[in-house]
């Protein structure tokens, strides 16, 4: 029995020791250092231990103006990347020709590089001198006043910011819900149409429920993908993100270690702690909603 | 409801360009299946019959011809306007509802003045779980349930709308033996106290057999015989029907009748009045075989099988096609096993003649 154990334990440490030096010790270390007031790094020094720094982080506007950018983020793009890729998926699955096609069409964002998306981005929105950028090219077409999308009003650069987000992830969420829906036995909707059922019934109790642990994983993958936004917004509105008031949170977490104002782990840690917390509670929230509507067979 | 089906015809289109060869699934289908009768569609995989019963659910569209249900042309009627109830062979029940959710799913469909109150739902669905024996079932999930009760909740569900006519696919396939046997006497009986028009797919005949008021017997999607179980086991109208029906299947004979008497081999075995001479096709049925000293068919006796009622006797023969022949004897018959050879005399109502080249029945006065 103890030979059985140990044995066991010898399958299991490789895992062990890469998940404790690269994920436990890190995020322990962190805590730490979020309790330490005024860490010096270059010499190891701190005055005290308290909640200093999170009080510091949750008065700072710059945090305070990441949070209401990344929260905007996630309440808007979740459902809508979601929704759109399950209609999107819906209605690939109900065409036959071209199919293949469309699929590819679909999926090609996902395998493009991320500068020839902002390449593309920057030339449907960004003005140069020679051009407002092709959007605002269609509002003045219709009649309308050119916008600045990058260095113009918030609700403007928030709107480029989601609507690349949901541009850049819809991609793989059609994937996995285009597979999901054709794994669907037909034999359910053959039954369903014999009882007689209307097409929107089919979809919310039949197609829903039966593709519903897909999307479950998409919108939890979703919520926790889109607190950790960064990079996108670094791509559209540069590295200043605070001057462009376009930060997030994991912006924040990495302008206090190295950004203008960097050299800050104390505040840095403090935030990247706040935003564990967040990621947790939300996906806990998800995790209890989704024992009643999900449906594993 | 009486259900008729007019030159109902189903032709596939070839899936291969190059060869462009069409599949026929069914032919020219013509009969009327009259009301409150439950009906066997009868043939080995392949035959048609499941393209049949979708064509009458409405599943799939005939390339021609017409199907009634009483006076109405439902041809062009899609599925879920034609009011048929249709257990799927898989049961189709959904995975993420309860048995009730299931049986109540087609009311929850009905729209205006069809629409139903809660209660009257409830009520209806509690009939149909109480006409299969499932009402203390009704919370669990398809996936607690046994192979048998899913099949009694699919076939509920299908009942609790009333429908018009019922279709079964291959109904009993996916039971063991010995609730198979159990449920296709239930389902006769659900089919007697409801009195709705049945149809339903088997490729097992000895399950036709049992249960149905008429057996349709297809092969290549052309319906080879239509009549009463029995009377198609007593008068095939051609060699595959009779191949097809009866355990122990039909042994066949190559024979030839010449004045007015039936030659197996060099031995003339039965008188068969008013056959023409010509070259045959012998069927004769398991308990067609009379053990007698004198009997004219000599066989090569290889041993004998005791099922306490009857006696297996399996024999060989030149002229048989099939590799032994299989007799069916009562038990109170004694058989030398020590004896070489065995002689049977025939029971002329047992014994069929099909002409060798069509198949088709040669008839013959058995007096």
């Amino acid at each position: 029995m103890k030979k059985q154990n140990f044995k066991g334990w010898l399958y299991l440490l490789p895992a062990i020791v890469f998940l404790g030096v690269f994920l436990v010790y890190p995020l322990i270390d962190v805590l730490i250092y979020s309790l330490e007031e005024g860490y010096n790094s270059a010499s190891q020094t701190f005055f005290g231990i308290g909640l200093y720094n999170y009080a510091y982080v949750l008065q700072d506007p710059y945090f305070l103006q990441a949070l209401q950018n990344t929260l905007i983020l996630v309440v808007i793009t979740v459902p809508l990347s979601t929704g759109i890729a399950l209609l999107i998926s819906v209605g690939l699955n109900a065409i036959r020709p071209l199919r293949n096609l469309y699929q590819t069409v679909y999926f090609l964002p996902y395998v493009t590089n991320t500068l020839a998306v902002g390449l593309v981005f920057m030339i449907l929105f960004k003005p140069t001198a020679y051009t407002d950028g092709f959007v605002n090219l269609l509002i003045n077409w219709f009649g309308g006043e050119s916008v600045d999308f990058i260095d113009g009003p918030y609700w403007a650069k928030m709107f480029v910011l989601c609507f690349y987000t949901v541009w850049v992830v819809m991609p793989f969420k059609i994937l996995i819900l285009t597979g999901a829906l054709a794994s669907v036995n037909q034999t359910y909707y053959n039954a369903a149409k014999v009882d007689g059922t209307s097409r929107l019934r089919m979809f919310t109790k039949i197609t829903l429920p039966m593709i519903s642990p897909s999307v479950f994983y998409l919108i939890i993958t979703g919520f926790i993908g889109a607190f950790k936004a960064y990079s996108d917004a670094v791509a559209l509105f540069g590295t200043d993100l605070n001057a462009a008031g376009m930060n997030t949170i994991v912006g924040y977490v990495y302008d206090m270690l190295y950004g203008n104002s960097g050299g800050y782990p104390s505040y840095a840690s403090a935030a990247a702690i706040l935003l564990f917390a967040i990621v947790l509670t939300i996906t806990c929230i998800n995790l209890l909603v989704s024992r009643k509507h999900v449906h594993y067979h | 409801m009486n259900v008729t089906l007019q030159n109902l015809t189903k032709i596939y289109p070839s899936r291969d360009k190059k060869s462009g060869k069409e599949v026929v699934a069914v032919h020219d289908f013509t009969f009327e299946i009259p009301d409150g009768k439950l009906i066997g569609l009868l043939g080995p995989s392949g035959c048609g019959k499941s393209t049949t019963l979708n064509l009458l659910s409405g599943l799939q569209k005939p390339t021609g011809g017409r199907i009634f249900f009483g006076d109405e042309d439902v041809t062009d009627l899609p599925a879920e306007n034609r009011g048929v109830g249709l257990v799927f062979q898989n049961y189709a029940l959904y995975p993420h509802l309860t048995v009730l959710q299931n049986i109540l799913f087609p009311l929850q469909n009905l729209k205006g003045k069809d629409k139903l109150s809660k209660e009257q739902m409830l009520e209806k669905a509690y009939d149909a779980a109480r006409l299969v024996q499932i009402e203390t079932l009704m919370d669990r999930k398809p996936s607690e349930l046994s192979g048998g009760q899913q099949q009694r909740v699919a076939i509920a569900r299908a009942l609790v709308k009333m429908p018009r006519v019922l279709l079964l696919d291959e109904p009993l396939s996916n039971l063991d033996a010995r609730l198979r046997l159990q449920t296709r006497e239930e389902l006769k009986r659900i089919q007697t106290q409801t009195g709705i028009t049945t149809v339903f797919v088997t490729h097992d005949q000895e399950e036709a057999m049992s249960i149905s008021d008429l057996i349709v017997v297809m092969k290549d999607g052309v319906v080879q015989q239509i009549g009463k179980p029995q009377e198609v086991y007593d008068d095939p109208a051609n060699l595959f029907v009779a191949k097809f029906l009866g355990t122990p299947p039909i042994n066949v004979f190559t024979g030839c009748v010449r004045d007015g008497q039936l030659y197996i081999g060099n031995a003339a075995v039965l008188d068969v009045p008013g056959a023409a001479d010509q070259q045959v096709c012998v069927g004769i049925r398991p308990e067609g075989f009379i053990p007698d000293e004198q009997g004219a068919l000599c066989c090569k006796l290889s041993g004998i099988e005791v099922m306490g009622r009857d006696i297996s006797v399996v024999s060989t023969h030149d002229a048989s096609e099939n590799r032994t022949i299989r007799s069916i004897i009562s038990a109170e018959n004694k058989v030398d096993v020590t004896n070489p050879v065995i002689r049977f005399s025939l029971k002329p109502s047992k014994v069929f003649l099909f002409n060798e080249s069509t198949h088709a029945r040669v008839a013959f006065r058995a007096d």
